[in-house]
């Protein structure tokens, strides 16, 4: 098998806190192949940006990588440290952020931007990196790219200026695309747009993308493969096709019972009872095991892992009697 | 028993002045402009069902739900309300937003029933306070927490007890789950479909999300800029659409059951309310748009009760499935 364009192993984030030491992601391990759309699911505060941000090397410190290892095409980029880092954010790895405004400066034009990424990045002149920078408004889809490269941001729409980060994103071709909630905040008919742009790009430059997201209907429809994400942990990871109509996992299949349905009628909604654990009160063993139907002894006293599988669960790995 | 809807809603506008201050305006000589956030708009409820509006940000939703309150008051039509005017209780999509941060979570549950009885002593009040919080899956004890205390759902839980401390009838709830995770989404849902049967609520329940209005309303209302564009019971509106808006959106929302992997979106933006487009509003999306679409615009018609489109093209419920094959050659836009 080829080697994957980005390898995750055994990563922990911490944040250090005067009442100890948060652990926001736990030991998680994840690959993502040339071409290939990793969807990172799960609720709030399960992890998801902060393992994104910890491969851009974003992490707000105190926040650190107090575990494991990032592999970006074989080659370590956990301890490049952030000078490192700004020559890999942009030319290797592109990010697109739920609010497009983060990534855009008000007072620039997009045309601007952009020629300034691909310069930076592509040591291309000033005309050449100009034609570029217009392929690319065309590539995601801006009508009459000619008239709007001199445009400021504010005078897109939501929908037109998450394009232009796209845009942005893809300037030097990077070799994975981090996309955290990158549809979040756009109307539905506008999200299948971009969700449709992501996936083509994808294909056509073989990028390798981690998309972030809360919503398993976006996943659903772009992801190849899923990991789902709750308390920092991988609960499951496996193709889409079957997380979704066959997820193993006590919460992923509560998770899954728990969105309505567009074609049946349900009197009641699956209701995993309880919420996710706050940082400093992850329950001891599986975190999952005070809200879990199954759970036995040896669920509250021993984690289950991921190992070489699909799903954390004892369910799977042995029973849940010690 | 009276036969008349609680709730009746006819030709609602409200018009808002979004023009530049009036120096700017006459130096650069510009109009006044004029918003037409709710652009005639009628609709009834029934006591005791639930209808819900749906449509993209920017339509009207929320807007309608401040007229229906009162608190903004209409630029024209009516709003007939045919109950206690005092039992009218509104829950907002941002929880923490409408609770008082430096109130504790008793006092506010309590404060509804101290307007509405001012005389009642303070251990009854106390009782049903507790009660209430029980009511919603709260513990008696965190009456004496602030809302910063508690997590999303749970603050739209107490957002929830203090709607019901108000003794409603009539609930009107303003995307109560849109800032809520799926998981927490789905409690808060389950408990007011609970509530509703318990306490014959009425709701005009508002949300961008399909899914969830499919699950909760008797009645749908799809909204674009402003107007109803279609409205059927719920079943109905699911297996006959009839506008291409709604056609529109039923074909982009992602569906779990049966995900869409190769999709070509449809091409086009919501246009400004500042400026609609002419004619039908859609009309420059509209895969069915002809001539008259671009100067005349479509009314509400249809079987009244039943199923009512605003479309020139839209067709009777027999052959409605053959109109989907035009709606779906959309230009590829990505
Ligand atoms: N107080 C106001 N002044 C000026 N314009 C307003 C005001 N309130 C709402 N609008 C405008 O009226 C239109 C309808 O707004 P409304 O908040 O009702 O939309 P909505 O359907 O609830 O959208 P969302 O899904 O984003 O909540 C929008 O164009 C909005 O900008
Ligand atoms: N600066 C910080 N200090 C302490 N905890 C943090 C900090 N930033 C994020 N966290 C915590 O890390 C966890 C994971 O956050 P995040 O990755 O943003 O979740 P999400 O899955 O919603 O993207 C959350 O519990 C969050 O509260
Ligand atoms: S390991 Fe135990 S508690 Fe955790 S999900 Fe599996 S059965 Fe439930
Ligand atoms: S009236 Fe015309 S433009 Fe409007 S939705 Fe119907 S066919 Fe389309
Ligand atoms: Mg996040
Ligand atoms: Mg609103």
């Amino acid at each position: 098998m080829a080697e994957p364009v980005l390898d995750i192993r055994n990563l922990s984030v911490a944040f250090p806190t005067r009442h100890g030491v948060l652990t926001a992601v736990d030991d998680i391990s994840l690959e993502i192949a040339a071409g290939e759309i990793l969807g990172v699911v799960g609720e709030s505060g399960a992890g998801k940006s902060m393992t994104g941000m910890a491969v851009l090397g974003l992490l707000e410190p105190p926040g650190r990588i107090a575990a494991g290892e990032i592999r970006l095409e074989g080659e370590r980029i956990d301890q490049l440290g952030e000078a490192g880092m700004q020559k890999v954010r942009g030319r290797r790895i592109g990010a697109i952020f739920q609010d497009p405004l983060t990534s855009l400066h008000p007072l620039f034009s997009v045309g601007d931007q952009l020629v300034e990424t691909i310069r930076f990045h592509l040591k291309l002149g000033r005309d050449a990196a100009r034609a570029r920078a217009l392929d690319l408004l065309r590539e995601v889809g801006i009508p009459a790219a000619e008239s709007r490269i001199d445009h400021y941001p504010h005078q897109f729409s939501g929908g037109m200026r998450q394009r232009v980060v796209i845009a942005l994103a893809l300037s030097a071709d990077p070799d994975l695309i981090i996309a955290d909630e990158p549809t979040t905040a756009l109307d539905v008919s506008i999200q299948a747009q971009i969700t449709a742009l992501l996936k083509r790009l994808c294909r056509e430059h073989g990028t390798a993308v981690m998309l972030v997201t809360h919503d398993m209907g976006v996943i659903a429809e772009t992801a190849d493969r899923v990991a789902v994400m709750y308390a920092g942990r991988l609960a499951e990871v496996g193709p889409v096709a079957e997380v979704v109509r066959q997820p193993r996992h006590p919460y992923t299949k509560g998770l899954m019972g728990s969105i309505p349905s567009l074609r049946r009628e349900v009197e009641e909604l699956v209701q995993i009872d309880g919420s996710m654990p706050r940082l400093n009160a992850i329950p001891r063993g599986c975190a999952f095991n005070p809200r879990c139907g199954h759970a036995g002894p040896r669920c509250r006293k021993e984690r289950p892992s991921l190992a070489h599988g699909r799903v954390a669960c004892w369910l799977e790995q042995g029973g849940v009697q010690p | 028993m009276s036969t008349f809807p609680l709730l009746e809603v006819d030709g609602l506008e409200r018009r808002f002045d979004v023009s530049a201050p009036w120096l700017n305006r006459v130096i650069e000589r510009r109009p006044k402009q004029i918003l037409k956030a709710v652009d005639g708009v009628s609709f009834s409820i029934p006591r005791g069902e639930t209808l819900a509006l749906v449509g993209e940000s920017g339509c009207g939703k929320s807007t309608i739900a401040k007229l229906v309150v009162g608190l903004y008051p209409p630029s024209g039509g009516t709003i007939t309300f045919r109950g206690d005017e005092r039992r009218v209780q509104m829950i907002f999509q941002d929880p923490f937003a409408s609770l008082n941060p430096r109130w504790r979570v008793g006092r506010i549950v309590a404060e509804p029933i101290r307007t509405l009885e001012p005389g009642r002593p303070d251990a009854e009040v106390e009782a049903r306070v507790a009660e209430l919080l029980a009511t919603v899956g709260l513990n008696a004890g965190d009456g004496t927490k602030y809302p910063h205390e508690f997590s999303g759902g749970q603050r739209q839980r107490i957002s929830i007890a203090r709607a019901l401390a108000g003794e409603p009838e009539f609930l009107v709830c303003d995307e109560p789950t849109s800032a809520l995770d799926v998981s927490v989404q789905a409690q808060i849902l389950n408990l007011m479909k609970r509530l509703q049967r318990q306490f014959e609520l009425t709701y005009l329940f508002i949300s961008h999300d399909l899914s969830v209005v499919r699950h909760m309303a008797d009645t749908i209302a799809v909204m674009y800029l402003g107007r109803i564009v279609e409205i059927a019971p719920t079943a109905e509106l699911f297996a006959h659409p009839r506008h291409p808006y709604t056609r529109l959106l039923l074909e982009t929302i992602p569906d779990l059951e049966a995900p869409k992997r190769d999709r070509t979106p449809m091409a086009g933006e919501v246009p400004s309310p500042i400026d609609p487009p002419e004619g039908c509003a859609f009309h420059p999306r509209c895969p069915l748009a002809f001539d008259r679409c671009k100067t005349e615009r479509p009314e509400l018609a249809g079987e009244p009760d039943r199923h009512r489109t605003a479309c020139f093209a839209a067709l009777p419920v027999a052959s409605a499935a053959s109109c989907v094959a035009p709606a779906r050659a959309q230009s590829r836009s990505t």
